[in-house]
């Protein structure tokens, strides 16, 4: 039978249950017999950033002239302890991903296009290279569960250190690497041999809880003179008490990732069934904020499918500081491009779709260890671009929070915001649009 | 900050009964001279001498708590008492020796220098190794060198269970008994070069009553460094 308009015929319907996508995935584990790897964040729908609008200004609110009138977007990081936070000119910044994960040039092009515009980028699992610290004013260190290249010399080069205990992509998982992206370079500097698939831990090997954290946290700023702020990452999942966890540890700064979050390699199960939404997780961490009365004095960045200056200003509206883009950064930089597309289709991909960071191949030179590829991406013109990216999601930001009468995106609050759909009201806790319904908290009048 | 005591030479006094951690650690940062430095009374005091980045010679007179030694690098520091967890966590270089017994996860992911331990040490010893050598005179509690890259564990009393659990290609030396060994860990033949390292080892740790001949060696079976399907039942 020949298929119809758009692939559509009658007699043809397509089983929501059994889609095209899990007949896919059955007819490739059958033949496999092992999960799926992949790169990216979670592909499936879930309530996001779209379901919430703004409700602007009218006569019981009056606006900013959109052009002209100041509406700040600097932030201060840390300043709960640090003699030294991170002052930033705007409040998105780049998250952390690793050397080995991506290419050289590519961390080189995210520090130049972070640094144009005023924001910070993150190591990633793998230590600091020369080249990130040097492209990078503010550069943020991780300390990773796997501690590959972790050393005191770069621990003091650092303008911030961050604690990761998880990622939104997998609460609870570890990190992995395959080995045909274990180079000379990136097996030095995780101290192992090359070609092995590295297998990142998923728990620290010093500490195992809170009261521990806390600990670690006492050395971390003993080592650094209480110079620099502290930020605890975490995955969204029991984020209430996670963040209260993270504040009685005494972190400077509360990294929340959403299960919308970007990852180099991990298995799709994980990636589109463990972990909450971003959504729903700003308000639990507001909360437990509030309650502790530690609001803005430890300062709360999300992160987890942060795409447009929209959602910039919703994510400040629920109660964040700041933001962290990985994936957006990535695709700003040249990833899924267009003129890549026939190089993805001979690797069995497509522009738009490609997500197999995990495999070296990438034909952007992003997420690779090959230099052939990797010479691809000029870092020089990949700053350009992110930071052209980064400025416009902050003159949305901007535009967005004039429209809502606020001189300081900081200034944004839920009380800007409605909902779309139930769901969302319910994880925002927003009203519903058009009504005073925040389902769980306020009855229906 | 107590006064420094002159003595054969310039030796550095803190009395943490006294003075903070955080004056100790400072004045070891600071000093653009290292040397020999007494901290007494240190009571399970937590982060002591930690960040350490010039060749210090300094003797803890008592028992610390977590982390002690943290991140050395050059110094050596001797603890006259037991240690809580993560002693010498991160070590670059230098030498960390505890008179006592450690806690958890002593020496995790130290990638340089020597830790000697004469008491035992308790789960997780060496866990994460990453290039450092560390000497235990007692024995060992469970998940001893889990994941553990580089360097070697010498083990001069008793292994607990899942040693060298998905070990990578750290060395294990175990003299005594073992209780289990981990995920991709396998008893090694020992020959004569692996009986000379750890007849070196041991005389750097200054312990010369134990027979290097009488070790048995653990090590990774490198059979799960890549992911198979054939490999799944070992996980």
């Amino acid at each position: 039978m020949s298929a119809g308009v758009n692939g559509w015929h009658p007699g043809l319907r397509e089983s929501a249950t059994f889609d095209r996508n899990s007949i896919a995935e059955i007819q490739r584990a059958a033949r496999e017999g092992i999960y799926d790897i992949r790169g990216f964040g979670a592909k499936r729908q879930v309530p996001h950033f779209d379901d919430l609008l703004f409700l602007g200004a009218s006569v019981s609110r009056y606006p900013l002239e959109g052009y002209r009138e100041k509406c700040a977007t600097d932030v201060v990081i840390g300043t709960r302890y640090a003699r030294e936070p991170v002052k930033l000119d705007i409040p998105i910044t780049i998250a952390g991903m690793s050397f080995g994960a991506l290419s050289g040039p590519a961390k080189e092009a995210l520090g130049r296009g972070a640094t144009e515009v005023g924001s910070s980028t993150t190591t990633g699992d793998g230590g600091m290279t020369p080249e990130e610290r040097e492209h990078s004013k503010t550069l943020v260190y991780q300390l990773l569960p796997s501690r590959y290249g972790m050393n005191p010399d770069d621990l003091r080069r650092a303008d911030a250190i961050e604690v990761v205990v998880g990622q939104g992509a997998k609460p609870g998982g570890g990190g992995m690497l395959l080995g045909h992206k274990i180079s000379d370079r990136v097996a030095e500097m995780r101290d192992l041999p090359k070609g092995i698939d590295q297998r990142s831990a998923c728990r620290h090997p010093d500490w195992t809880g809170p009261d521990d954290l806390e600990i670690k946290i006492e050395e971390l700023r003993e080592i650094t003179d209480w110079r620099i702020p502290i930020y605890v990452k975490v995955g969204a999942s029991r984020t209430y008490y996670d963040v209260a966890l993270a504040v009685k540890a005494g972190a400077d700064a509360v990294v929340l990732d959403g299960m919308q979050g970007g990852t180099a390699a991990t298995q799709d199960v994980f990636i589109e069934h463990v972990g909450i939404p971003i959504l729903a997780a700003i308000p639990q961490a507001v909360e437990s904020l509030v309650e502790l009365g530690m609001h803005r004095e430890v300062q709360l960045i999300v992160s987890g499918g942060i795409r447009s200056g929209a959602d910039v200003a919703k994510a400040l509206a629920l109660g964040a500081d700041a933001v962290s883009i990985g994936t957006a950064a990535l695709i700003a930089l040249g990833d899924n491009a267009p003129e890549h597309d026939a190089a993805y289709r001979a690797i069995g991909s497509a522009a738009g779709y490609y997500d197999d960071y995990q495999a070296g191949l990438d034909p952007a030179g992003i997420s690779t260890q090959d230099e052939e590829l990797a010479a691809r991406l000029d870092p020089v013109e990949g700053g350009r671009r992110l930071a052209n990216y980064l400025r416009t999601l902050t003159l949305e930001a901007q535009t967005l929070a004039r429209a809502c009468g606020k001189s300081h995106l900081h200034n944004l609050e839920p009380e800007d915001l409605v909902a779309l759909t139930i769901e969302a009201a319910a994880m925002a806790r927003v009203p519903l649009a058009g009504t005073s319904w925040i389902p769980g908290l306020v009855a229906q009048p | 900050m107590a006064t420094p005591e002159i003595t054969q030479e310039v030796v550095r006094s803190f009395d943490l009964a006294v003075d903070t951690v955080r004056e100790l650690n400072q004045a070891l940062h600071s000093e653009a001279s290292a040397g020999r430095v007494v901290v007494r009374n240190p009571g399970g005091r937590h982060a002591v001498a930690v960040g350490l980045d010039a060749p210090y010679e300094v003797e803890i007179e008592g028992h610390v708590g977590y982390y002690c030694a943290g991140m050395n690098k050059l110094a050596t520091v001797r603890v006259r008492g037991n240690c809580g967890v993560g002693v010498a966590e991160n070590m670059m270089s230098g030498l960390v020796v505890i008179e006592g017994s450690a806690s958890q996860s002593a020496g995790a992911s130290a990638r340089g220098g020597r830790l000697v331990i004469h008491g035992d040490a308790s789960a997780r010893c060496g866990i994460s190794l990453k290039g450092a050598d560390i000497v235990v005179r007692g024995s060992i509690g469970h998940m001893g060198a889990f994941m553990g890259q580089k360097g070697c564990l010498v083990v001069c009393g008793d292994a607990g269970d899942s040693l060298g659990d998905s070990l990578y290609e750290a060395r294990l030396y175990v003299r005594g008994s073992v209780a289990g060994l981990g995920a991709d860990c396998i008893e090694k033949e020992m020959r004569a070069e692996h009986v000379a390292q750890v007849r070196e080892l041991l005389a750097a740790a200054e312990i010369d009553d134990v027979d290097a001949a009488e070790f048995r060696r653990y090590g990774s079976a490198r059979r799960l460094y890549n992911f198979h399907v054939d490999n799944l039942g070992n996980y």
